[in-house]
């Protein structure tokens, strides 16, 4: 140290102020991540020349040949005729101004769709409140009810001088939203049941039950149990007793992630060191106590951040219902696309749906990827 | 009640106070005490065990009740329906087309069985090719992120953060829209006349197949066989005599000449069939179609993304000290990769890496929006002719659940083979 210093004073004053120039500054950064050697010279400068290229033609059809807006005929129908022009040479957005909130919205009826518009908004909030680690208590759980009863009054109305609406004219953004939450919210009681019950040694008939249950689910694919759900399910009840479709699904993803939460919080109760369970049986504490005192609160921190990645598997696993024939946010695109002037104008339509599952799906990724930081961090500690 | 401990004082014992005594040479009776009383079921609700068989019978029983009320009212709504239940339709003849096969198929006399067979394979066959070529792919990017060039790794980021962030049904459907945008075959995008890329798919031209082709791969599983057996006798001399005989004349010998040799002694027939265009569409050659190409395509890339990051922490799991110390003894970047550092990356990637396979393979039941007859689009279709609801389902799951729990067997013993022996 003290000769570090010894040598600095006899050096020039300019030099003294400023790292050599080799390892700091943008060229010194440009020479060690991008040519750092020869190999990576070469793959810097394809990359690069690829990547311009492509940036660059994306940019021209995406945004300098762009059409955004196309004249209406007398009777209302788009004419497209520019935008047939353009094909190949630029993106026709005005595809998605035309029909964004059939894709969002669905059939809902035109002027009530700022009710499904509320949803969206709940939603988003129920998803930020529910990150902040502040809420993680048992009171949220009344928020979640509170949330999604507000969800349905405003979906269904019937209520409050709202008009009724059936769920047969209910789509786009909304059903993506209710089938991954409510499904969430409905899954996770019963993924945390079947999970005591896998880990039980008193229950093995039990145990035996919630194995084969997680074990069938987790090995067939969703589309089978959506089948299920929309050709089994009206053979299982009484003559004359009809689930709607909607309900269908929604008990079909239920099923399913109950099963892949399950696992995800069976992780959770297999981390928390074995101590506390039995630091809890000798203080006399019944099962029950035990679980919901100890275990749990415990046990169901531990797994915040795999079930945030389970809920974003959800959220596009939703867009199977297009399968069953139910109006997600994918199927609205589809039938948005079935209108003939904008038939085949899929790609942009293709990219605004997929803007909308990033912006949810990135947001809780990065989400959950703080949090995971964090918590290791303290557990580091 | 307690009259197990008294027996047991009084010199009768049961098979736990003999082990308790050879353990132990304290005085028998004390340690007839000592133990556990050998509980008996009371009809207390105090005691566990009697409490354990009422719940196991409430629940087993509630569930069976429901089970019981779904099969009743089934019963009842197929007796209204006229709906025949069982698998007699299996043997009658299904009339379903099938475009791609991996069996003769014709719709006119085929079974409903055959045309499952198909499915299955067909399931079987994308599932195998998609977990290749994603395991490909994917490691590829994995490795891409960690490079120390910064454009690679921030491409390869951007690669895994946006496909895994768009649900895989709506990337096989903008693929397969954009494999329909493509030009007719009169206008085919070509690959130096011979591959041709249309509307209607991937012609490529196919090598017309002889039984010499046979033998000459027949003639290279053998090679390979030896090759592998002769690698091991390597290792082993190497461990005996630290000296490591080459292996790779052996090896292409084998690999290259064995199978070279069998297929000149057999006339060494090489005829391959380009596909031609006649009137609106190609003949001859082999065919890829849009649907099979716009599954395989979807699934490689969105698996691609999950893959790769299974395999970058999965390499970086492994502490630099493993590199540092590998460099220092002069291996290089590749040696360090393939000799010290995947073998114990891999540890951590295969369980990960399994649940992927498994998730390759449930996701092509997807194939059934695009129209690729897969297991389960040919069953649907057949669940929709027949009526056979509960039947055509039960075979879908059947078949998923013997495909997992097969990859995840092999995947379980190959885990296995690979762990850490500790001691």
């Amino acid at each position: 140290m003290s000769q570090a210093t010894a040598t600095a004073e006899h050096m020039p004053a300019e030099s003294q102020a400023r790292p050599p120039a080799g390892i700091v500054g943008p060229w010194a950064w440009l020479r060690t991540n991008l040519f750092g050697s020869w190999w990576s010279t070469a793959v810097t400068l394809v990359l690069g020349y690829i990547i311009i290229r492509v940036v660059f033609s994306l940019f021209e059809w995406g945004v300098v040949h762009a059409i955004w807006s196309v004249p209406y005929g007398p009777t209302g129908t788009p004419d497209t005729a520019v935008c047939q022009n353009a094909i190949g040479i630029g993106a026709c957005w005005a595809v998605l101004t035309d029909k964004y909130r059939l894709i969002l919205f669905g059939r809902y009826p035109y002027d009530e769709q700022w009710r499904p518009a509320i949803v969206v908004l709940l939603f988003i909030g129920l998803f930020t409140v529910s990150g902040v680690r502040r809420f993680w208590r048992k009171e949220l759980a009344l928020i979640w009810a509170v949330t999604l009863t507000a969800v349905g009054v405003l979906m269904w109305g019937g209520v409050f001088g709202l008009p009724l609406v059936a769920e047969d004219s209910w789509g786009g953004l909304p059903i993506t939203l209710i089938l991954a939450t409510f499904g969430l919210a409905f899954a996770f009681p019963l993924a945390v049941l079947v999970a005591l019950g896998r880990r039980s040694t008193r229950l093995p008939a039990v145990k035996l039950l919630c194995v084969l249950y997680v074990e069938i689910i987790r090995g067939v694919p969703l589309i089978s149990v959506l089948f299920m759900a929309s050709v089994m399910f009206p053979l299982f009840m009484p003559a004359g007793v009809n689930i709607d479709k909607l309900l269908r699904a929604q008990i079909a993803f239920i099923l399913f992630a109950g099963a892949y939460l399950a696992e995800v919080v069976r992780g959770g109760l297999q981390a928390l060191p074995q101590g506390q369970g039995e630091a809890a049986d000798a203080l006399g504490l019944s099962y029950w106590k035990k679980t919901w005192l100890i275990i749990l609160p415990q046990a169901l921190r531990l797994v915040i951040p795999p079930l945030v990645n389970t809920f974003i598997g959800f959220f596009k696993d939703t867009s199977l219902v297009l399968i069953i024939g139910l109006f997600d946010l994918l199927t609205m695109g589809k039938v948005a696309l079935s209108d003939p002037p904008w038939q085949s104008f899929s790609t942009e339509v293709y990219i605004g749906l997929a803007a909308v599952y990033i912006a949810f799906c990135f947001a809780m990724s990065k989400y959950s990827r703080g949090l995971e930081r964090d918590l290791n961090r303290s557990r580091a500690r | 009640m307690h009259v197990a401990p008294i027996l047991r004082a009084i010199g009768i014992k049961n098979r736990e106070t003999c082990r308790t005594m050879s353990e132990a040479t304290a005085d028998p009776r004390l340690v007839a005490a000592r133990a556990a009383p050998k509980r008996r079921m009371r009809l207390s609700w105090s005691d566990p065990v009697f409490r354990s068989v009422v719940w196991q019978i409430v629940i087993v029983g509630v569930v069976i009740a429901i089970g019981w009320y779904f099969v009743r009212n089934t019963t009842a709504n197929l007796a209204a329906r006229h709906i025949a239940t069982g698998f007699g339709f299996i043997d009658r003849v299904a009339g379903i087309p099938i475009g791609e096969s991996l069996l003769p198929y014709d719709p006119a006399v085929s079974t409903y069985g055959r045309a499952l067979l198909i499915g299955v394979l067909n399931t079987l066959q994308v599932a195998v090719i998609g977990v290749v070529l994603a395991t490909i792919l994917g490691t590829l990017i994995g490795i891409g992120r960690l490079s120390k060039n910064w454009l690679l790794s921030r491409l390869a980021a951007f690669y895994v953060e946006t496909l895994r962030d768009i649900p895989l049904l709506l990337q096989l459907l903008f693929w397969y829209t954009m494999l329909q945008g493509l030009p007719p075959p009169r206008q085919a995008w070509h690959l130096g006349n011979v591959a041709f890329l249309t509307n209607r798919g991937m012609r490529l031209p196919e090598l017309d197949w002889q039984p010499a082709h046979t033998w000459a791969l027949l003639a290279f599983i053998v090679g390979l066989a030896g090759t592998l057996i002769w690698n091991r006798r390597a290792g082993k001399r190497q461990e005996a005599t630290g000296v490591r005989p080459t292996v790779w004349p052996v090896a292409v010998a084998l690999l290259i000449a064995l199978p070279v040799i069998v297929w000149a002694v057999l006339g060494a027939p090489f005829q391959v069939e380009l596909p031609v265009l006649r009137g609106f569409n190609f003949q001859g050659g082999g065919t890829l179609s849009p649907e099979y190409f716009a599954l395989m395509l979807g699934l490689v890339i969105y698996t691609a993304s999950y893959i790769a990051e299974i395999v970058r922490s999965g390499i970086q799991a492994i502490p630099q000290g493993q590199w540092e110390a590998a460099g220092a003894l002069g291996l290089n970047a590749g040696q360090v990769l393939r000799q010290v550092v995947l073998p114990q990356a891999m540890r951590v990637i295969i369980p990960p890496m399994t649940s992927q396979y498994l998730n390759l393979t449930k996701n092509s039941s997807l194939a059934v929006a695009i129209g690729f007859q897969d297991i389960v689009s040919i069953a649907n279709t057949a669940l929709n002719q027949t009526g056979q609801a509960i039947e055509g389902i039960a075979i879908i799951m059947a078949v998923y659940l013997t495909i997992s729990l097969s990859i995840s067997t092999f995947m379980n013993w190959y885990n296995a083979h690979i762990a850490l022996v500790e001691r």
